[in-house]
């Protein structure tokens, strides 16, 4: 068996997308606070898109030409901040300072901090319409080659905001514009029900697709934690076909950590030692880089 | 004597943001389904391409807003205050004032005069709401003359700015040699005997209600404050100072609006007797403009009553005193 330059590509997005997973431990395990499922569920789709898809110069980030990315489940900074430090946005030594005073990392991202943040985002359903409008005035100004990435929870589209830009997007056939939604079918506690730790999903199978379809937006579905299937999405997703575009991204809340994946409860949660050390080793992260805690 | 009507604050938005924009390529409209009422519909007859209908649909427009502005443009958006203001609160809070991006929220329809409405149209609270927030600069304009000015002005200033602005043609206090100042207050009358400090289109009815109370032996000093933040400090300590008592008046509730911040500046700079009128605690209705301000004691007649009688009761304060 021949190992092609796509195979190549594809290893090393996965390397990124693994270095991204290690950080957020790190960074959640020295704040002693954070979020742990929703970072790790979107670890390949941020890798993929700050790797390979998106129009970026790191050391530029105002390019007037750039991409940009909305992140608007703004709980899952730490996986954001990791991405764009891996990629040379800031030193990865800085991601230590995650959530504490005076630091440029944020609980939630703070535009007004951190050069590359497109959007300051947390309260949910808002990043989505911030995306609209960004994309809009890219438009507007002249710039149809930018393309607009915003990132959603599944259980954030149970704010009404998302369906206003749902509407509004589809109104002015913004094909410049790619929701992707981070579909780890858990959100932080969820009604009661049969699913797994007595918890329902956010939505019913197919709900958001027949509600993004509804709604006059393309809808593609991706396997999220599979390298591969998401560097083709993303591909076929800038294309436009004259609609909005979204990426239902099927994943795994806790994604790459054993004790995590598929628990509501690691929504957030500190780590023991143990726990730590296990994650670490559940990422393929040398046991010697564990033994100093963070780095 | 009384103050002459000027044109509806409503026109003159929608005209000016429009002349703005002929020289300005930057500045956008958004409209909340609304801009046949708000006068939106002006600026989308003159720059169709920038007027931008956002639908029934306020929390998403505050956020495309946001949006627009980090792209270089300058975005006006439009429709009622009610829904301008508190319907889309968070989305102002976090992606707006928190940002400090060049958002201009300059809704029309502020205060009581909405066009029979009731009370779920009529908002009172939003001078107030609006002036707690960080980083929201908060504009009262006075008429159609300063209303022209300040919305001139807020499209050259860089940052995130509230403009109240009125459905109906009201008083013209200024004419056409005023200059609005940003964070500048303004005397509109002389006076010993008692100091007003009024803002919005209710300071025409102040300086009204000032000439029914100088025919009374009464002098009153009315002190215009178009902008509610930055407050000018120095201008309402010198108002104060002026005559010791000092009487706010507003088309909007006595908590936290205009009588609110008089109330802090004073209380620290220059602790004097302060007499808030205004909307007492309550919402509105729905009458005609006119009932509407004998209803909350906000017509001249009404205001020159209530300032008589607090001067006649300080008076009698200051002889039991002596």
């Amino acid at each position: 068996m021949t190992i092609t330059t796509q195979d190549q590509e594809i290893g090393r997005l996965e390397e990124n997308a693994r270095r991204i997973r290690v950080e957020i431990i790190r960074a959640v395990n020295q704040a002693r606070a954070g979020h742990l499922g929703g970072p790790l569920s979107a670890a390949d789709m941020l890798a993929a898109l700050y790797f390979r898809v998106m129009r970026i110069k790191p050391d530029e980030p105002e390019w007037p030409d750039r991409d940009r990315f909305v992140l608007s489940k703004g709980h899952s900074s730490i996986g954001l901040y990791a991405a764009l430090a891996l990629r040379g946005y800031f030193p990865v030594e800085e991601l230590a300072t995650f959530d504490s005073a005076g630091s440029r990392l944020q609980g939630h991202p703070d535009m007004t901090r951190l050069p590359g943040l497109d959007m300051s985002t947390g309260s949910l359903g808002m990043g989505i319409s911030a995306g609209l409008g960004i994309a809009l005035g890219a438009r507007l100004t002249g710039r149809s080659d930018v393309r607009t990435y915003v990132m959603l929870g599944d259980g954030e589209c149970q704010e009404g905001e998302v369906w206003e830009a749902a509407m509004v997007a589809a109104r002015y056939g913004l094909d410049t514009l790619i929701a992707i939604v981070d579909h780890n079918k858990l959100q932080q506690y969820g009604w009661p029900g049969d699913g797994p730790d007595g918890r329902m999903p956010p939505e019913a199978p197919g709900e958001l697709v027949s509600k993004w379809s509804a709604f006059g937006w393309r809808v593609l579905e991706v396997d999220g934690n599979r390298m591969s299937a998401v560097v083709d999405i993303l591909d076929r997703a800038r294309a436009s076909d004259g609609r909005p575009t979204v990426v239902i991204s099927h994943t795994v809340k806790g994604k790459g950590v054993s004790f995590m994946e598929g628990h509501y409860y690691w929504h957030t949660r500190t780590l023991t030692a143990d726990e730590f050390a296990t994650a670490l080793a559940d990422l393929g992260e040398p046991a010697a880089a564990t033994t100093g805690g963070p780095r | 004597m009384t103050l002459p009507l000027g044109r509806a604050m409503r026109e003159v938005f929608g005209e000016t943001v429009s002349a703005l924009a002929d020289t300005d390529p930057r500045i956008v409209m958004l409209d909340a389904d609304v801009g046949s009422s708000t006068r939106a519909d002006i600026f989308e007859h003159n720059h169709p391409d920038r007027y931008l209908q956002m639908g029934i649909a306020e929390q998403n427009m505050m956020g495309v807003a946001a949006g627009l502005a980090t792209v270089g443009l300058t975005p006006f958006v439009s429709t009622f205050v009610a829904f301008a203001v508190v319907r889309p609160l968070d989305q102002i809070r976090v992606l707006i004032a928190q940002t400090g991006l060049n958002v201009k929220i300059t809704p029309g329809y502020a205060g009581i005069f909405t066009g029979l409405t009731g009370k779920t149209h009529l908002i009172v609270d939003d001078v107030s709401i609006m002036r707690a927030m960080p980083g929201m600069v908060t504009v009262c304009p006075a008429d159609d003359v300063e209303a022209a000015q300040a919305l001139r002005w807020c499209a050259s200033y860089s940052g995130p700015v509230y403009v109240r602005l009125v459905r109906d043609a009201t008083q013209r206090l200024f004419d056409d040699s005023y200059s609005f100042e940003f964070g500048r207050a303004v005397v509109a009358r002389e006076g010993r005997d008692v100091t007003l400090i009024s803002t919005g289109t209710q300071t025409p009815r102040v300086v009204d209600a000032a000439e029914i109370l100088a025919a009374q032996g009464i002098e009153a000093h009315v002190l215009h404050v178009p902008t509610i933040k930055p407050i000018d400090v120095p201008a309402i300590v010198a108002a104060a100072d002026r005559t010791g008592i000092v009487v706010t008046v507003e088309e909007h509730t006595v908590l936290g609006g205009l009588g609110g911040a008089v109330a802090e500046v004073l209380s620290e700079h220059r602790p004097t007797l302060v007499k808030r009128l205004g909307m007492q605690d309550v919402f509105g209705e729905s009458a005609s403009n006119a009932a509407l301000l004998e209803l909350y004691g906000l017509s001249a007649a009404r205001v020159a009553e209530q300032v008589s009688a607090i001067c006649r009761d300080r008076s009698k304060e200051v002889a039991a005193q002596d």
